[in-house]
């Protein structure tokens, strides 16, 4: 029997696995919205703007590991879903976008709601399409979710004209997929494995980072099992957060610009760095030259051009994360079975508690409600249970730093593109990956402001996030740089021109709340936290609070401003 | 910074090019050039890139490439062996007094003389990078009005030991 190109895109998806959409309609993809209905497995959510599609469609896939899904129409439907595809692609997070297009016979004319999207999302998806076929659809979408969720994960666009979406052709699915120029590698090579392990057997300060490829590839518990096992002190990059429990006693905190003054002192001082999932960002490694002086460098990684891109390193390791985890795993018990790990590193780990306890993240306590004290409290109030998105920024680092992630895809950020206006419609995605448990997005002033009209999809889904605004009325991050870098010449960072929080809230059937002096932090959080509503929590904090520790751009990460 | 040769097996799928040459400017690597056609497969085609860069760089782009979607195979030809050949069109000026002197020079490099007008001919001349630009060179002085090139061709070489 045949279908319409709408019918085998919706089957396609619905067979990905695809249980909700996220997605906004337009001319080019009207027949896909007229065929929704008859596909009750798919619930489609109607975002606001495009980009909250995509960012909600990235907090989905980021909280639940699967990948995600979102449909928007032809021209700025499509360009709008740019900034969320380089978010996810910065991250490596599995999304499949399908844009509509103009009808084929109209491509390239100029027509109506018109962009070559394929060529403008070439450097911002791991791959991308344009069927021309219908009898090529099926295939297109399942080879796009295979490319999306395999190897290091990354999102895929997917344009069809609409001329394709009407026309008919019988439903053929493609039961096995495998593509003859994509094959990625997980599995490590044994020598490169058993090398790491002699390194780590002749290791004296030995240090794990996690990256956010623990998380992706769900190598969070044999990553703590090496580490706890052969008793390594562990830090982390931004996006491997969560891959630890922050209340071990071999967790040492973040590493990098904002990093604690024992994470980087570690990695000044440790011999061997094993760096699991991480792609040593510059603002993880600082000056580069000044990187892990004395470390001989491990480095797994599933993508080849992560390795060695920036950093020099002595065992190169290709594969997936969790593989090659375990795999260390097996060989220590097999040749370091006798060892004593604990006795071996009890030195170098109280070398690292003795920083940890001398220049430990700390704030002062003031007048004011302090940005830092708020996060403390969601952590207290949430027992770190809590799925956490953030926008970008000061909040986000304060929220690194503070907050315990007990475990991993509880937290939800833009590590790599530092997308403001992120971490709010990702927490909606996220909400609908896990309704029943707690979503908190912690935000800025600024950054919330730049898709706040999403509030109107939390609210019309009944969607009980919590929004805490760590309110300064400043762009805080610019600010700083400008007070420390710049001579304190503050250029366009005051904010103070800026909606009522409450009300913007209540305009949009939300609940709101105001909190200004710091006896009133905890019970209004509580009450707001319990509350089944979608809420603004608007925290008015110091206004000029700065993120310290913090390493200048270009320094090295012994380099640091202590508060 | 080396000169290298890269040979780039893709999926003659749409936009592989730009793919390829996207991943050149986006990442800040040079092209020196890029010729690309049709291989003797259906459906795959061969492209030769040649780059300047140090090895770290050239690890880099190997890596990258590979990692395109459609690319089917990466080699580079500084540890391999390999025949390398390009081709030119030259279109010199050529007055009645020079004419005997091109054609010597013609001669004396291999090239072929493909077309001739009032005062100019236009020379064909196939070789490695290094013969090309001595011939280049060369013609210089006789004034040079046009000029074009494939890019370089790179072809492994065959063994010529059994092991």
């Amino acid at each position: 029997m045949e279908h319409t190109g709408a019918w085998i895109l919706l089957e396609s998806l619905r067979r990905e696995g695809v249980e909700i959409l996220f997605g906004y309609p337009g001319g080019a993809v009207i027949d896909i919205y007229d065929e929704l209905p008859n596909h009750p497995a798919i619930r489609h959510v109607l975002v606001r703007h495009e980009q909250g599609a995509v960012h909600a469609a990235d907090g989905y896939a980021r909280a639940s590991g699967k990948v995600g899904a979102c449909l928007v129409t032809s021209g700025p439907g499509a360009t709008n879903t740019v900034t969320g595809l380089a978010t996810a692609h910065c991250d490596s997070i599995p999304l499949v976008v399908v844009t509509g297009q103009v009808p084929t016979k109209l491509i390239g004319n100029d027509a109506f709601q018109e962009v070559d999207i394929v060529g403008i999302t070439r450097p911002c998806t791991k791959h991308n399409f344009l069927v021309k076929d219908v009898r090529r659809l099926a295939r297109t979408i399942r080879e796009a979710f295979y490319i999306a969720r395999s190897g290091r994960p990354g999102p895929v666009l997917v344009d069809l004209p609409k001329d394709v979406v009407q026309a008919v052709a019988e439903f053929v699915w493609p039961e096995e997929i495998s593509l003859r120029s994509y094959n990625p590698s997980y599995k490590p090579h044994p020598n490169q494995l058993r090398k790491t392990v002699e390194l780590l057997d002749n290791a004296s300060r030995p240090l794990m980072l996690a990256g956010g490829g623990v998380v992706l590839s769900n190598a969070s518990e044999p990553f703590t099992e090496l580490a706890r096992r052969l008793s390594i002190p562990v830090t982390a990059t931004l996006m491997g957060l969560g891959a630890f429990p922050a209340t071990d006693d071999l967790w040492f905190g973040m590493v990098g610009m904002h990093g604690t003054f024992a994470a980087n002192m570690g990695l000044n001082s440790t011999d061997v760095l094993l760096c699991v999932g991480g792609r040593f960002d510059d603002r993880v490694t600082g000056k580069l030259s000044a990187f892990a002086p004395k470390a001989k460098i491990v480095h797994i990684d599933i993508d080849p051009t992560s390795i060695r891109k920036n950093v020099e390193v002595q065992v190169p390791l290709v594969g997936d994360c969790r593989l090659s985890l375990e795999g260390l795993l097996e060989i220590c018990a097999v040749k370091c079975a006798d060892r004593d790990w604990k006795a071996k590193h009890a030195a170098w780990v109280a070398e690292m508690a003795q920083w940890k306890l001398e220049k430990p993240l700390t704030f002062h306590e003031g007048k004011a409600i302090k940005p830092q004290q708020v996060i403390r409290t969601i952590n207290e109030l949430t027992g770190g249970d809590a799925i956490i998105s953030t926008e970008v920024g000061q909040h986000q680092m304060w929220t690194a730093q503070f907050y315990d992630f007990l475990a991993p895809r509880n937290l939800l950020t833009s590590g790599g593109l530092g997308t403001m206006g992120y971490g709010f419609p990702a927490a909606i995605g996220a909400q609908f990956a896990f309704p029943d448990r707690k979503v908190v997005v912690i935000a800025g002033d600024g950054s919330l402001q730049m898709n706040i009209q999403e509030l109107a999809t939390a609210v019309s889904n009944r969607l009980p996030i919590k929004v805490v605004i760590l309110n300064n009325r400043h762009l805080g991050m610019v600010r700083q740089w400008q007070e420390l870098f710049y001579e304190r010449r503050y250029v366009s960072t005051n904010m103070e021109a800026q909606p009522d929080f409450v009300k913007l809230a209540e305009a949009f059937g939300a609940e709101g709340y105001r909190i200004e002096a710091p006896d009133q932090l905890r019970p209004v959080l509580a009450k707001a936290l319990a509350s089944p509503a979608t809420t603004f929590v608007d925290v008015r904090v110091e206004r000029e609070e700065n993120v310290y520790p913090i390493v200048p751009a270009g320094a090295a990460l012994d380099e640091m401003l202590l508060v | 910074m080396q000169r290298h040769v890269i040979s780039v097996l893709v999926e003659n799928s749409p936009g592989v090019l730009s793919r390829v040459a996207g991943l050149f400017s986006g990442r800040g690597f040079n092209i020196h050039s890029l010729n690309v056609a049709p291989s003797h497969e259906e459906g795959v085609s061969h492209m030769t890139i040649t780059t300047f860069g140090d090895s770290s760089i050239i690890e880099q782009i190997m890596k990258q490439l590979h990692k395109i979607v459609p690319v089917l195979k990466v080699v580079e030809y500084e540890e391999t062996p390999a025949v390398e050949r390009e081709m030119m069109f030259l279109k010199v000026q050529a007055d009645g007094p020079n004419r005997g002197e091109i054609l010597r020079t013609v001669e004396v490099f291999r090239c072929k003389v493909v077309d001739v007008g009032h005062n100019e001919m236009t020379i064909e001349a196939t070789g490695n990078h290094e013969k090309l630009e001595a011939i280049i060179a060369l013609f210089q002085r006789f004034g040079i009005k046009e000029l074009a090139r494939t890019g370089s061709l790179a072809m492994k070489r065959s063994k010529k030991q059994i092991d």
